[in-house]
């Protein structure tokens, strides 16, 4: 499939490492970040990079995360590519300013080391922070490993910047099992990436004081509605272009991207749908299984905003069975977030697959192949007697086994 | 033009003629101090300005989309994050420049306004962190002492007395019981090149200070007193006479702290300083302090007025940061 004849090589780098180059090839104008672990070594790596001359980004050490958010806004509408990066309460701490760089057009590019939100405070990994502001109009996309992490936040800036689509994204990682796990990744040449990011041309900058522009007016019952079906326009037509990006990329450099990807889901009966490094994980069940002759798939979601859930239909509607994971709950609803989605995805099919939700994961709690397994199996038993179709329940919670 | 020429012009006369950065037609209540601040400040330097501005009575009031009052570029975020918005934009400056995207010999001042609530209370923590870390701006905050873009509430810039919606005068009450947070020393204590506080009653002491303030490297503060016709109730054209009283009582003093130096830059002599109950009657929110049984907070007000008084009159050419 590889038609890629670009220069790379091969490191050794973790998640946040992984990340960090990312950073240094995209070379970003300005970054303002705040450290939280597990961002910190994302932010190490990077501050580095700055103080050998590396790259030519001015970084601002702010004194929050609202502020790091903030001063991004700010330089982002000066015309400058900007970039932070934060975790768990850090990014809710950001909120406000979160919603105010997606309703701007700012592309800003974001990675998000995924962290369980607190309270009770903890630092190991959820989806509950991005999940949170799902939302927000930003653009949200989910890495397997490092390699993702680097691949999707190369891609992010084409995504953010293109024209139609003006919105932040950011990518997230598993906190830990990714942004601290030593994989092999591989690099492009700094050139060639640069290249395929292009330079930046902003819109009205700031710092254009020959034509000056309002940023961030107040607007009110006469305009505000229009502003958003803007920006819900921007967030559509980041379907294609995200598409569009993904095949330039895969084309380039020789790793295929869409907005989810299949794994021996095409003749599958059971179906799974995961994201993050769960999916990874997932990978190794699904071929166990198949290894015994079970007819199990994976959908791995990439891109959960937008929603692609055109593709997604297509994708699962000949399956028996669905079970949904997710790494975070939507305390009160039907279920987790992916699995809301989901389900109201798969509302106009006649012809349903049966689907079953479960909330793992949160706070670090390990999700094993073994889990996996037994996940299939359960789900093979629900489509067989109906028990437990269309719940949502914890699984790996004491006393809830 | 000759020299000599030059000279004859008034200052007055070329601010006049300086371009207008913010044009009329906003919706500002007429006789608002805030407008009168920006303006006055803005005549400040000829260079090109950028603006960021905290969420408050001079941004809602001066960009209602799809109208825009600023003839500069202007941001708006939110209401406690002037400080770190003109961060980012002055750091995009510096970068852009370093990398030749920018000419090397273009030049912009940063300017970041905000409301006392959006200064001393919500903003506070990111102005000190403007301030610590060194950007290349002035910050500007129009005190008109409470919260009036949410309809007057106090802050921790209202003064010891006064009226607002959530410090009302009562049966209980004689209105706010707190006295002012000292933001100018508070500013001045990060060691920037320059902190002041002017009135808009004194426009050529403001107008010297914001040149100064913008002329700087690095950054600067400056607090303005913006009388409210609305929120301290008075008649709109009194705005500008307010202004003084403040300074003439010494409610509020006129200083500047110049690279840790504190000057007094209007000094009023003590046959000439006026009793502060001539500050107090001008404005309906303090109306209940006349009352008997409010006495003792008058007194207590003009203590504290006097006292601080004798400490910038003796402070006065020290080096205290
Ligand atoms: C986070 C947040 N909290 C509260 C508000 C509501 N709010 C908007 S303006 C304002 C008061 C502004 O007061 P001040 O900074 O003194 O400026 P002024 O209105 O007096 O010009 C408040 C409370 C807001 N916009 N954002």
């Amino acid at each position: 499939m590889t038609t890629a004849t670009v220069k790379k090589i091969r490191r050794a780098f973790t998640g946040n490492e992984a990340g960090a180059e990312a950073m240094r090839q995209i070379n970003p104008d300005v970054a303002a970040v705040f450290p939280i672990t597990p961002q910190t070594e994302l932010m190490h790596a990077f501050a580095s990079f700055v103080a050998n001359g590396k790259v030519k980004t001015e970084l601002v050490m702010v004194e929050s995360e609202h502020s790091a958010m903030s001063a991004t806004v700010g330089a982002s509408a000066a015309g400058a590519r900007a970039m932070t990066a934060t975790s768990a309460n850090g990014l809710a701490l950001m909120w406000e300013i979160v919603y105010i760089a997606a309703s701007s057009r700012l592309p800003i590019v974001m990675p998000i080391i995924n962290r369980a939100l607190s309270g009770p405070i903890n630092i190991h990994c959820d989806h509950s922070d991005m999940m949170g502001c799902r939302d927000s109009g930003w653009i949200q996309m989910f890495s397997e490993n490092s390699q993702e992490e680097y691949d999707n936040l190369i891609q992010a800036i084409r995504i953010a910047e293109h024209p139609d689509v003006l919105l932040p994204v950011m990518v997230g990682q598993d906190g830990f099992i990714i942004s601290h796990s030593l994989e092999s990744v591989e690099v492009f040449d700094d050139e060639e990436v640069r290249d395929f990011i292009g330079e930046y041309h902003p819109k009205n900058p700031l710092l254009d004081t020959d034509h000056p522009y309002t940023f961030g007016p107040l607007d009110l019952q006469d305009y505000y509605m229009e502003h958003k079906r803007q920006q819900h326009q921007g967030m559509q037509n980041a379907r294609q272009v995200i598409l569009d990006t993904g095949k330039e990329f895969g084309e380039k450099f020789g790793h295929h991207y869409s907005n989810f990807e299949e794994f021996h889901l095409e003749d599958a009966e059971i179906g799974m749908i995961a994201l993050g490094s769960t999916a990874g994980t997932a990978k190794v069940a699904v071929e166990n299984l198949r290894e015994q002759g079970k007819k199990v798939g994976l959908l791995k979601l990439r891109v959960f905003r937008p929603f692609p859930f055109k593709e997604l239909v297509e994708a699962v509607k000949h399956l028996k069975g669905l079970i949904v994971l997710d790494r975070s709950d939507s305390f009160g609803a039907m279920g987790g977030p992916v699995f809301l989605d989901v389900s109201a995805s798969l509302n106009n099919l006649t012809k349903k697959p049966v689907t079953r939700n479960l909330i793992y994961g949160l706070g670090g709690r390990d999700m094993k192949v073994q889990d996996l397994e037994k996940i299939f199996g359960m789900m093979e038993k629900t489509v067989k007697t109906g028990k437990g179709a269309g719940s949502s329940q914890y699984y790996g919670a004491r006393g809830d086994d | 033009m000759a020299k000599t020429e030059m000279k004859k012009k008034r200052k007055i006369d070329i601010m006049a003629e300086m371009p207008e950065r913010l044009s009329s037609g906003h919706r500002l209540c007429a006789g608002c101090g805030a407008s009168i601040a920006a303006r006055q400040i803005l005549r400040g330097t000829t260079d090109p300005v950028v603006i960021s501005c905290a969420t408050g009575c001079l941004e809602v009031a001066s960009t209602i989309y799809p109208y825009t009052a600023w003839e500069v570029p202007f941001i708006h975020n939110a209401f406690e994050n002037s400080a770190a918005t003109i961060s980012g934009v002055e750091a995009a400056f510096r970068s852009l420049k370093k990398q030749g995207k920018i000419p090397k010999n273009k030049k912009i001042k940063f300017v970041a306004f905000g409301g006392d609530g959006g200064t001393y209370d919500i903003g506070i923590q990111s102005l000190s962190g403007a301030l610590e870390r060194g950007h290349d701006f002035v910050y500007v905050c129009y005190d008109n002492e409470a919260y009036m873009n949410t309809g007057i509430q106090r802050s921790s810039a209202t003064p010891f007395g006064a009226f607002t919606n959530t410090s009302p005068a009562g049966s209980c009450s004689f209105g706010k019981s707190q006295f002012r947070k000292d933001l100018t020393m508070i500013c001045a204590a990060h060691h920037i090149p320059y902190a002041a506080q002017a009135s808009i009653g004194y426009w050529q002491d403001l107008v010297k200070k914001a040149e100064k303030a913008l002329a700087v490297e690095g950054p600067a503060f400056l607090l303005v007193l913006a009388p409210c016709p609305r929120g301290w109730r008075f008649p709109m054209e009194k705005t500008v006479e307010i202004g003084k009283l403040a300074v003439d009582t010494c409610f509020w003093p006129l200083y500047e702290i110049e690279n840790g130096v504190f000057k007094l830059t209007k000094k009023i002599p003590d046959k000439k300083k006026k009793p502060i109950t001539e500050w107090l009657k001008s404005q309906g929110r303090f109306k209940h302090l006349f009352e008997e049984c409010n006495e003792n907070v008058i007194e207590e007000i003009q203590q504290k007025i006097d006292e601080d008084w004798q400490r910038y009159l003796k402070t006065n050419g020290d080096k205290i940061f």
